[in-house]
């Protein structure tokens, strides 16, 4: 009766050693078939972006060639000279900056008062007011043009910053409160309560207990309302007209003339103007690594 | 004197509480009382404008006078029995449905392949979104016209030397088919950045604690995303796919400037013809209405995601 059963059991253990062995190459094998996929997607989603900037590194020669070259032999920065050379940069990248920071900081304290009213508490007409959230996002902005252009005229606003950052704070603001709902919401009440057992008041619970761990959220948000405002281009295009008081993006459209696009000066202006962006999310990321409230509550 | 101490202590005590519980019931509305303010102040009186002008012979003239001509819904009958919003219509709802599909499908298989990687090629990844995403869209239509372009663009080259066929001088927007496959490239190759890393915050709140439980009772890779993971993102998947869709059904951007803002009829998203009625041959009543006819397909279209991801929140 024994012998069986030990000899089953070392069957076993045997079985399991083998498929362990087994199991290891072919994680392996696996793993690596992921690796190789994931840089295969990078590749092919970075593609254009380097495509972007070896043309801003070429000269105009090497730009317009039947066969193309895949690395900036000859290296220049005339491109980037050309570009920053143009009029109005130093005006319109200092007309962003403002549009974008001021309209940030209101956005983000609107935003996070409405996500919390509306994660934390129930009353009556929520619900028509997550609907209006959403369905104001479905109006296209550039059919909004005209009225609009009446608003600011009537307003004295037309052709100024304070105009078009109201209009940016109202187009991104739907959007950012509800991302930030998400966030508070996913963090558990529980929290706030134990803290309140724990001699926190309610308003010092949320101060201390949500509020830190609603940060990556605020980070998602303000990176969203960045990239939005930063990159707007009809609104701006059509209200702000003189030169000193355009953005970024408007000047970036005065490198098509009539000869079609200057590739190697408008690829060297895309890449500076994409620039900020790229290093506001890459400063902020860290603080976006999730995971911050598991295991925060062991259910 | 025990109780006269009692009554008055009391007596304050209810009021507090009374004033308290008043006072909670005011507070949301105090906390969504700014966003309000401001998303009506600026839009409210654009979008009445915006219905307003559309029941109105509104043309160059009567913009400048600020007095249009009433014509009811005759703006609306005019643009109904035009054949071209027909086509319009249904070319935007099928651009829309292939962007929102692939770049649903495509963004959940990135996001549940970030997992699986080692950490170096995670951080490869998201920095190479996160350059896409960063990229303002102005710029990446230049970038693609640049790529495209009939003569030098490296796409043709590329497709060339890969032995597809011969794309030499080959113009990709002679034929609106294949001009089309190219704004779905464009726009699905966009929107993936921020539809990955939505997905991927989302995945990573998924508590693994459940995953090993369904690994555990023997839940293979599929049964463990349909069963734990997908319901888990449902409110993720709601709402990318509700943005989407409004996205892409009002695109405008990429089109216009990649055909040098001069696009032939073939090429006409809702959002252009609009905007082509009002700016192209100032008809601007006929614009408008066609805005506001995009509004009311929209919410036809994106009625059931809404309700869905509005109730999704509630339970939340």
């Amino acid at each position: 009766m024994i012998a069986p059963e030990a000899a089953r059991g070392v069957r076993a253990r045997q079985a399991t050693e083998t498929q362990a062995a087994a199991g290891v190459s072919r994680a392996g094998i696996k793993q690596l078939v992921f690796d190789l996929t994931g840089i295969g997607v990078a590749v092919v989603m970075l593609f254009p972006i380097y495509w972007m900037v070896i043309t801003a590194f070429k000269p105009g020669r090497d730009i317009l060639t039947l066969v193309p070259k895949w690395f900036p032999a000859p290296f220049t920065l005339d491109n980037f000279k050309d570009a920053i050379a143009r009029p109005f940069f130093l005006d319109d990248v200092r007309n962003s900056v403002i549009i974008v920071a001021v309209m940030l900081a209101a956005a983000l304290l609107v935003a996070f008062l409405a996500a919390v009213g509306t994660a934390r508490f129930g009353f009556r007409g929520r619900t028509a007011y997550l609907v209006m959230i959403i369905g104001v996002q479905m109006v296209p902005l550039n059919a909004l043009i005209i009225p609009l252009y009446m608003l600011l005229d009537s307003a004295g606003q037309v052709d100024a910053l304070p105009g078009v950052i109201a209009i940016y704070l109202a187009v991104v603001l739907p959007f950012m409160i509800w991302t930030l709902r998400g966030f508070v919401a996913n963090i558990p009440v529980e929290l706030e309560e134990s803290a309140m057992i724990d001699g926190c008041t309610r308003v010092g619970a949320f101060f201390r207990i949500t509020f830190p761990l609603v940060g990556p959220g605020l980070v998602a948000t303000a990176i969203f309302g960045f990239i939005q405002a930063w990159n707007e281009y009809i609104i701006a295009y059509v209200l702000l007209s003189s030169p000193t008081n355009q953005t970024l993006t408007v000047w970036l459209a005065s490198f098509t003339t009539n000869h079609g696009p200057e590739w190697g000066p408008l690829m060297a202006a895309a890449t500076l103007t994409g620039l900020p962006v790229v290093a506001f999310f890459l400063i902020l990321q860290r603080y976006l690594a999730g995971g911050l409230t598991a295991g925060a509550v062991k259910g | 004197m025990g109780l006269a101490v009692a009554t008055p202590d009391q007596k304050p005590a209810s009021l507090l509480r009374l004033g308290q519980s008043f006072r909670r019931r005011l507070f949301p509305y105090a906390l969504i009382t700014p966003s309000v303010a401001v998303i009506a102040g600026i839009l409210a009186f654009p979008l009445g404008m915006l219905v307003w002008i559309s029941l109105q012979h509104y043309g160059l003239r009567e913009l400048i006078q600020h007095q249009g001509e009433w014509v009811g819904l005759g703006n609306y009958q005019k643009i109904l029995a035009d054949p071209l919003f027909h086509q319009v219509i249904f070319r935007s709802l099928a651009f829309t449905f292939a962007c929102v599909a692939l770049t649903v499908v495509m963004s959940t298989l990135i996001a549940l392949l970030l997992l699986k990687v080692r950490r170096a090629v995670r951080v490869i990844v998201m920095s190479a979104l996160v350059f896409v995403w960063a990229t303002p869209v102005v710029v990446t239509v230049d970038i693609w016209q640049w790529m495209f372009d009939y003569e030098f663009g490296v796409i043709n080259y590329l497709l060339t030397q890969l032995h597809l066929g011969d794309f030499i001088h080959h113009n990709w927007f002679d034929n609106p088919l294949q001009g089309w496959t190219v704004f779905v490239v464009i726009v699905v190759w966009g929107a993936i950045p921020f539809v990955t890393i939505t997905l991927y915050a989302g995945l990573l709140q998924v508590p693994a604690e459940l995953l090993d439980a369904a690994q555990v009772d023997g839940a293979g890779t599929w049964q463990r995303f349909r069963y734990v993971t997908a319901p888990m993102l449902k409110p993720i998947f709601l709402i990318v796919i509700c943005l989407s869709t409004i996205w892409n059904f009002g695109v405008f951007n990429q089109i216009y400037i990649l055909l040098n803002q001069r696009p032939s009829s073939d090429y006409y998203t809702i959002a252009i013809y609009s905007y082509r009625e009002s700016f192209g041959v100032t008809q601007y009543g006929i614009g408008a209405a066609i805005a506001v006819l995009l509004v009311l397909v929209l919410i036809v279209v994106t009625l059931f995601y809404v309700r869905e991801t509005v109730r999704q929140a509630e339970i939340a």
